[in-house]
C-alpha cells in the first residue's frame, strides 16, 4: 500500500481470495497478512464524491482509512479493512447479521457511517477469540450447534456478548416483570433481548441454549 | 446513496448555524432511520451535520422534581435509567417495546421523536407519496393500508407516526426544548409539536429549518399505575398496530386523573381529553372503559385493510384499564 492507503495493484475480490488461499498453502497467511491483501472496495472514492480520513481501532488495531463519506461502518470493515466476518444481510438494520461491538456496545454496523466513528473502538467477530482460545460464546455456539448455514452467526455471537453485558449492568427488557429489580436471565429474557438477530434457518432453540450456557461462564 | 459532505461541529450553536446556512443540510445523530432512508434515496441530504459529540447526553433531575432528558441520550440508556424505571415506568416500557437492542443503543431521544413514518409507499420511491413528493398523490388511500391511520389522517395522507417513546411522552405531558439558528431557545409542548397532515403531509412538526431539539423535559411523575401495551404482528421487534400508554389512579374503586395516549393509529401520538374526562370519577369497569374507548375513537374511520384497528384499539384500551384498576 502507498502512504495514502491506496492499493498499488487493485485486485478483484476473487483475485484477492485466491491470493489469500495461495498464501495459506504456503503457510504464510495469518490475520495480519490477510489485512494487507487489497480487496474490492479499497479503491479510492469515486471521483468527485466527498471523501474523509478516519481512524478506527478495530480489534485493537488502529486503521487509518480514506473513505467516501457514504461508507457505512459495515462496508469499511468488510471492503476496506478486509474483515468479512461481519455480514451484510438486509443492510437496513432489520436482520442483525452486521452486529458489532462499538466501544463495547452492540450496534448494527450497516446503519452508521464510518466517518462518524473517528477515534472509536470496534470489536468484530474476528476480535473475540484470544489467539486460538475461542471466546466462551463462540465455544458455546459450537457445543450447542447454534446454527445451520452460519450466515447470521457472527452477528448472533457479537449481539449475545453485548446483550450479556447489558444484562449484567442490570438493564431491563420488555419482558422484565419488575422494572426496579435486577432482571434474571430466563429463556424468555434471552429471546426478547436477542430479537434483533434473525436466523432464517431458525436455529433459535440452540442459539438460546448456547447463550444460556455462555452466561454461566466468566465472559 | 447520493454523495454528501460531512462535518462534526463542537457546539450546538455551530450545528444549528451549519444546517440553517447550507441548503440540503441535515442533522445526523443515531442515524438508524436517516441512513436507512438515504440508502433508498427517500432522503437525499447534500450535507450532514453530525451532532453526536455535542454535550446533550445527560439525564438530570429538574428543580420541580421532573426530569430533563438530553437530546442525545440513547434509547437504551433512557430505558435503563434508574429514575425512569422508578418514576416513569410507562416511558421505560415504551422504549423497550421499540426496535431491537442494537438499534436502541444507537437511537437517540431527539431522533426517536423525528423518525419518519414506516408507510411502505413513503419508502418506495417508485410510488406516489404526498409526504415524500408533495402533490404526487397518496398510494395508501385505495392501496394496501393495513398499517395506516384510523384517526387524524387526511385525503392526502394516512401515514402513522411509528414511535413508541413519543406515545409515552405524550401521556406524560413532555415538553420539547429546542434552539433556533439565531441561538435563541424555544420550548414546545409535545402536544403541539407534531402537525396533522392536512394538505401538507411533508410538514410534520413545529421545527423550522436549522432548529434543533436539545432536550425533552418531563413534569414530576404523575400519581397512578403506568402501563404501556403494544399490539403488533410478532412478539418483538415490530412496529405497533395499536399501542396504549395509560396512567390511571384508582381511589376506592373509582378512577381519577386518567391519562391515555395511543400509538400506531394516527399521524402523531394520539390523545383525546374527552376520553379521560369520561373516566374521571367513574367506577372501574367495562361500561366506563368502553365509553372512554368510544370517545377516543371519535371521528375514527378505517380505509379498508386497517378497519380492524377500530375494535382492536377498543379492546386493547379496555384490557389496559382493567389491568390498571385491578386492586392489588
Amino acid at each position: 500500500m502507498t502512504s495514502d492507503d491506496r492499493p498499488l495493484f487493485p485486485l478483484t475480490r476473487r483475485q484477492a481470495l485466491e491470493a489469500g488461499a495461495a498464501l495459506a498453502i504456503l503457510g504464510r497467511a495469518g490475520p495480519a497478512m490477510a489485512r494487507d491483501v487489497p480487496v474490492a472496495g479499497t479503491a479510492p472514492p469515486e471521483s468527485g464524491a466527498p471523501a474523509m480520513t478516519v481512524r478506527l481501532t478495530v480489534n485493537g488495531v488502529a486503521e487509518d482509512l480514506t473513505l467516501d463519506t457514504r461508507t457505512t461502518l459495515l462496508d469499511a470493515l468488510r471492503e476496506h479493512i478486509g474483515l468479512t466476518g461481519s455480514k451484510k444481510g438486509c443492510d437496513h438494520g432489520q436482520c442483525g447479521a452486521c452486529t458489532v461491538l462499538l466501544n463495547g456496545r452492540r450496534i448494527n454496523s450497516c446503519l452508521t457511517l464510518a466517518v462518524m466513528h473517528d477515534g472509536d473502538s470496534i470489536t468484530t467477530i474476528e476480535g473475540l477469540a484470544k489467539g486460538d482460545a475461542l471466546h466462551p460464546m463462540q465455544a458455546a455456539f459450537i457445543h450447542r450447534d447454534g446454527f445451520q448455514c452460519g450466515y447470521c452467526t457472527p452477528g448472533q455471537i457479537c449481539s449475545a456478548v453485548g446483550m450479556l453485558a447489558e444484562q449484567a449492568a442490570g438493564w431491563p427488557s420488555l419482558v422484565t416483570e419488575n422494572l426496579t429489580t435486577r432482571p434474571g436471565l430466563t429463556d424468555v429474557e434471552i429471546r426478547e433481548r436477542m430479537s434483533g438477530n434473525i436466523c432464517r434457518c431458525s436455529a433459535y432453540p440452540n442459539i438460546v441454549a448456547a447463550i444460556r450456557d455462555a452466561s454461566r461462564e466468566t465472559l | 446513496m447520493k454523495p454528501f459532505t460531512y462535518e462534526r461541529p463542537e457546539s450546538a450553536a455551530d450545528a444549528v448555524r451549519a444546517v440553517a446556512t447550507k441548503p440540503g443540510a441535515k442533522f445526523i445523530a443515531g442515524g438508524t432511520n436517516l441512513l436507512d432512508l438515504m440508502k433508498l434515496e427517500v432522503e437525499t441530504p447534500t450535507h450532514l451535520v453530525d451532532v453526536n459529540r455535542l454535550p446533550l447526553g445527560e439525564v438530570a433531575d429538574t428543580s420541580d422534581g421532573g426530569l430533563r432528558i438530553g437530546a442525545l441520550v440513547r434509547n437504551s440508556d433512557l430505558a435503563a435509567h434508574p429514575r425512569v424505571r422508578r418514576d416513569y415506568g410507562v416511558l421505560s416500557r415504551a422504549l423497550l417495546a421499540g426496535a431491537s437492542g442494537q438499534l436502541r443503543n444507537k437511537a437517540t431521544t431527539a431522533g426517536n421523536l423525528l423518525q419518519r413514518t414506516r408507510c411502505y409507499y413513503f419508502y418506495d420511491v417508485t410510488k406516489p407519496c404526498n409526504k415524500r413528493d408533495p402533490g404526487s398523490g397518496c398510494s395508501a388511500i385505495g392501496g394496501f393500508n393495513r398499517i395506516h391511520a384510523i384517526l387524524g389522517g387526511s385525503d392526502d395522507c394516512i401515514a402513522t407516526h411509528p414511535s413508541d417513546m413519543a406515545v409515552a411522552m405524550r401521556a406524560l405531558d413532555a415538553r420539547v426544548e429546542t434552539i433556533r439558528p439565531d441561538g435563541s431557545a424555544e420550548t414546545v409542548p409535545l402536544a403541539e409539536f407534531y402537525r396533522l397532515p392536512g394538505s401538507t403531509p411533508s410538514e410534520e412538526n413545529a421545527l423550522r429549518p436549522g432548529q434543533m431539539i436539545v432536550a425533552v423535559t418531563l413534569p414530576p411523575p404523575p400519581a397512578g399505575v403506568q402501563i404501556y401495551r403494544k399490539v403488533r404482528d410478532r412478539a418483538s421487534y415490530a412496529f405497533a398496530l395499536v399501542s396504549v400508554a395509560a396512567i390511571v389512579q384508582t381511589v376506592g374503586g373509582r378512577m381519577r386523573s386518567a391519562r391515555l395516549a395511543f400509538g400506531g393509529v394516527a399521524p402523531k401520538p394520539w390523545r383525546v381529553p374527552a376520553a379521560e374526562v369520561v373516566l374521571d370519577g367513574a367506577p372501574a369497569g367495562t361500561p366506563a372503559f368502553g365509553a372512554a374507548a368510544d370517545a377516543a375513537l371519535q371521528g375514527g374511520r378505517g380505509c379498508g385493510h386497517n378497519d380492524f384497528k377500530l375494535p382492536l384499539l377498543k379492546r386493547t384500551l379496555t384490557a389496559v384499564l382493567a389491568t390498571a384498576t385491578r386492586t392489588t
